[in-house]
């Protein structure tokens, strides 16, 4: 049971130089994997055909060994580095939410989301609290693996620690599957089970 | 006295003017009594909570804030005070930058003529294929344009940029995430290096592991103003005064990891006295008063206790 990419090749149209070839990675349920490597390599595209934003040009991307779903919520949520950028800045933070469907309290609390930030708009708060967001919306009941593509480079080290440790609680209590892309030695030697190194895979 | 530095920021505050309800408008204060100064030949790392000011601050520098910002204090350049028009006249030769985001980059133009800046001359193109091979970036990315490159490689664009300016004045604010370690050590190596052929830098970040080893001296920023100035090695050794320092200090993966509770103040509600105080395990009836920067241990703390 876990998510997979098989002999995954991927480049943005047939003029294009292949961003990588013939990939495989495995993360099983319940399992957290670290993936470093140099920039440029395709850390991120790989997260996002893992989440099904981009179809690989050669190869496959399995859930539990079919093909991922096409419909609904997706189980696989990927979160990204700039939060800024993902979420719509016209909405409340509110609505925001409301829109993943996830308002379970205890996540909110534990993230430490305040109630009258759902009243304001997301210019008026910061990275961090954004990020914060951009978690909670990614843990509702049916999720079952996160991808977390350098999600907390950009915020200070204190809320980077606030966040993973909540993070690490609900994936333990929970079983999720963890892919986290990170520069940062330190914190994958921290949060991963496994270390994947690109560039020699 | 020691001699004044090269850049000084005195007594900075930077506030917005904000529309309320209908067409009442407020001044929102982001920044307060914000002072820093930089010598030549010296690196000054700023650290602190997302959303402190770190970015304000360099772009009140440079003379890039929106037309509703209004700025207080003084900022001096070589002994000169700076004026919008005298910032506009020195940036980009004088005091460069390296913006935080990569969409600073002008989409409609490869990043090589970026880089190069208008009519280059033979100096500066070949300044530029140096820096490029340094940064390992083929010669083929200098044909690109900014969409067609990774966050990393983009980020080593923006750094050539400040780099090859000749400025004696670097901000460089973030130059590192999306870059991988090898990469971010020799960013951090080339800036190492122009502090040490005389210009100064204002290093602007939160891989604050990386930063202290190239760093001369450590500014902590928290809710728009400075909370402490140190040494960087006194970083290093965990020998921090402020109580916010040190929560910093502790919350690296590699030190424990354990973050304190609670969030830095909004700047619509802050506290009165002390702006950690709420979050702060030593405070006391005292801490509501005015606290000013005393000088401790080499350094400047903002803080009433310490040791």
């Amino acid at each position: 049971m876990g998510i997979e990419a098989k002999n995954v090749s991927f480049r943005y149209s047939n003029r294009e130089p292949w961003i990588f070839r013939n990939m495989n990675i495995c993360v099983e349920e319940g399992e957290r994997v670290g993936l470093t490597g140099p920039s440029g390599y395709g850390k991120s595209t790989l997260a996002r055909l893992l989440a099904g934003y981009l179809k690989p040009t050669e190869g496959e991307i399995l859930l539990d060994g079919g093909p991922l779903p096409k419909k609904g919520v997706s189980p696989i949520q990927l979160i990204y580095q700039h939060p800024e950028k993902a979420i719509n800045p016209r909405w409340k933070m509110k609505k925001v939410l409301q829109e993943s469907g996830m308002c379970r309290q205890e996540v909110m609390e534990a993230l430490g989301i305040e109630r009258d930030w759902l009243e304001r708009y997301p210019r008026e708060l910061s990275g961090g609290e954004l990020q914060r967001f951009c978690v909670a919306r990614s843990l509702f009941c049916e999720t079952r693996f996160l991808l977390a593509d350098e999600m907390s480079t950009m915020l200070d080290v204190i809320t980077q620690a606030q966040i993973w440790n909540v993070m690490l609680k609900e994936i333990e209590g929970r079983r999720l599957g963890l892919l986290l892309i990170t520069h940062n030695k330190e914190l994958a030697k921290r949060v991963c089970s496994r270390v994947i190194c690109l560039g020699y895979i | 006295m020691e001699k004044e530095g090269i850049l000084v920021v005195k007594e900075l505050s930077v506030s917005f003017r904000m529309y309320d309800k209908g067409l009442e408008q407020y001044e929102l204060e982001v920044i307060s009594n914000l002072n820093l100064d930089l010598k030549p030949g010296e690196i000054v790392a700023v650290a602190g909570a997302s959303g402190s000011g770190k970015s304000l601050l360099a772009h009140a520098v440079m003379g890039l804030l929106p037309g509703n910002a209004t700025v207080g204090g003084e900022i001096r350049y070589r002994g000169e005070v700076l004026t919008q028009k005298r910032k506009e006249a020195l940036r980009g030769r004088e005091i460069a930058l390296v913006p935080q985001s990569v969409a600073y980059l002008d989409p409609l133009m490869r990043v090589g003529n970026q880089v190069r800046g208008n009519r280059p001359d033979e100096g500066r193109r070949k300044a530029q294929k140096e820096i490029f091979r340094r940064f390992q970036l083929q010669e083929r990315a200098e044909k690109l344009y900014p969409f067609q490159l990774s966050g990393g490689m983009a980020r080593r664009v923006l750094v050539s940029t400040a780099v090859i300016s000749g400025a004696r004045v670097i901000l460089a604010d973030e130059p590192t995430p999306g870059l991988d370690l090898e990469m971010a050590v020799e960013a951090l190596k080339v800036f190492r290096e122009l502090a040490d052929e005389g210009k100064a830098v204002i290093l602007i970040t939160h891989d604050i592991d990386l930063a202290v080893h190239v760093a001369d001296r450590i500014a902590v920023f928290y809710a728009g103003t400075t909370l402490e100035l140190m040494k960087a090695s006194d970083f290093q050794e965990g020998k921090a005064r402020h109580p916010y320092t040190r929560a910093l200090w502790e919350a690296l993966p590699q030190n424990g990891f354990r973050p304190i509770p609670g969030f830095q103040p909004y700047a619509k509600a802050l506290p009165v006295g002390c702006l950690f105080g709420p979050r702060c395990p030593r405070k006391t009836k005292a801490c509501e008063a005015e606290i000013p920067m005393r000088k401790l241990c080499g350094g400047y703390v903002r803080c009433i206790y310490g040791d």
